[in-house]
């Protein structure tokens, strides 16, 4: 069960899901910097928080001692057992590359890159910017929007759905299942319902593949080779499932996040309007100060690490945007500065697990902030209306009333 | 970043001589430096980044060590300057 007590010390019981963490959680890793970089608690699980740069891409680079065959920051069944109460194909290897280590990580890791990268994901632009003015052009005159929900949760789950070769008319569906999973982890029966909901699908669709190949991403996972050998059922179910967990509430979340600071930061809005050169580097900043993405590892033997007393099974969370907010790491870390020169940032990880998706990712956001600029490039948020944000695995805001002239 | 001297012959006059290399070992596909330098860098189907000129110009040196100080893998190197 989850413990849901209002957290009083942060650095022995910390709680990803406190509404506090939620809403505001660099305040939190101010202090924990100072007082206790590697926070702990036996909340659902014994887990670690770094929230120093170098401590994050320190353990993220040590795949010996952390494993990603767990990587969900929310305990769920599968931390026990991966194919608890789901029949069909063994997802014993969960989702790879994600939840893989080498060797299964590296060769799984290889069927997929080549669909993200940057000249495949330049096929990608034109659809994705004419998606974008589609969804525009039902707000745009209404002079107010819910630029979460009208918008940036429309973006990304309809380009994944192009490349996996499934229909965009689902996408609504799939969005749902993904925040099942990804959002309301903390709930048993919404993780159990989206889990089944996508993996059942993808079962009929891989199926429907084999009859009819196409040119997407499943149909070539179903026909290709590796070492001479058919890739097993149970990957190719779990490579597809992860291109769609992946590719959803993430880069939405990047392009919430984004669309928020600029609405609340009039002068950094009104300098991209007039300064659209500076978008490349805006874009890096707005990533590393709104990174979406927590990733878990697990502890595969008993270790101490920056004099944390690590056990075999422990979880570490991945904190990454901690990691990009520390001042050891940037200037002024707080700040967000659009022409910021200098941004090792790591809001796609670091290390052997750096996003497969980023390059889309990015494009996504970029691409969805220049069309929304390009039509709405006054917009602010809405007084007296409630802004709501998920936290946990991905934080980003879920409803974000804004109005425009 | 330590200078090696010899190896190259001629460079434009009033240039400084920059020569880059990306770790193979480090770099993990971050693509960074190819944003940031595309006249410099290119990155593969996999990832792999890799440095197009044997040679930056002064003109690109600026945006070179820019992609030095953007790789999150500290995967790119001056190896001579």
């Amino acid at each position: 069960m989850s413990h849901t007590a209002p957290v009083q010390d942060w650095a022995t019981d910390f709680d990803v899901l406190d509404p506090r963490y939620v809403s505001d959680p660099f305040s939190i890793w101010d202090d924990l910097r100072k007082s206790c970089p590697i926070a702990h608690t036996d909340r659902r699980k014994s887990s670690w928080l770094p929230t120093r740069y170098d401590d994050v891409t320190a353990i993220a680079h040590d795949i010996a001692h952390f494993s990603s065959l767990k990587v969900a920051v929310i305990p769920g069944d599968e931390d026990e057992d991966p194919n608890a109460d789901f029949d069909g194909p063994n997802l014993e290897y969960g989702l790879p590359p994600i939840s893989a280590d080498p060797p299964l990580h590296t060769w799984t890791r290889r069927l997929l890159l080549p669909w993200f990268s940057h000249t495949r994901v330049d096929s990608y632009v034109p659809l994705t910017r004419e998606l974008c003015r589609g969804l525009l052009d039902r707000f745009a005159d209404e002079g107010r929007a819910d630029a979460a929900a009208d918008y940036a949760q429309q973006i990304p789950v309809r380009v994944i759905a192009r490349i996996l070769g499934v229909s965009t008319d689902l996408s609504d569906t799939f969005t749902g299942w993904v925040r099942d999973v990804l959002e309301f982890a903390d709930d048993p029966e919404r993780r159990q319902r989206g889990a089944e909901g996508l993996l059942n699908y993808f079962l009929g669709q891989l199926e429907d593949r084999r009859q009819h190949p196409g040119d997407d991403l499943l149909s070539e996972l179903l026909t290709t080779e590796v070492d001479g050998t058919p890739v097993d059922d149970g990957i190719v179910l779990g490579m597809a499932a992860l291109v769609l967990i992946a590719g959803v509430d993430t880069t939405w979340s990047a392009i919430g996040s984004s669309l928020w600071h600029l609405a609340a930061h009039p002068d950094d809005r009104r300098r991209l309007a007039t300064e659209p050169d500076l978008m490349a580097t805006a874009v890096e900043e707005l990533l590393r100060a709104y990174s979406p993405v927590t990733m878990a590892r697990e502890v595969t033997e008993d270790v101490e690490y920056g004099g944390c007393p690590m056990k075999a099974g422990d979880k570490v969370l991945m904190n990454f945007p901690a990691a990009n907010r520390d001042p050891e790491a940037f200037e002024q870390p707080d700040e967000v500065q659009l022409d910021r020169a200098h941004n090792r940032h790591v809001a796609f990880g670091s290390g052997i697990h750096r996003c497969a998706g980023s390059n889309l990712a990015r494009m996504e956001l970029q691409v969805a902030l220049e069309e929304w600029m390009a039509r709405i490039p006054e917009f602010s948020l809405a007084e007296g209306q409630e802004i709501t944000w998920a936290g946990g695995q991905v934080r980003g805001p879920r409803i974000l009333p804004v109005v425009f002239p | 970043m330590g200078g090696r001297a010899g190896a190259r012959a001629t460079y434009p006059a009033g240039g400084i001589p920059m020569k880059i290399r990306v770790d193979s070992e480090k770099c993990q596909g971050h693509a960074r430096c190819y944003g940031l330098a595309p006249e410099i860098f290119d990155v593969d189907d996999y990832g792999q980044a890799s440095v197009l000129l044997d040679e930056i110009p002064p003109e690109l040196q600026e945006k070179a060590r820019l992609a030095v100080a953007n790789c999150p893998e500290y995967a790119i190197e001056i190896v001579s300057d």
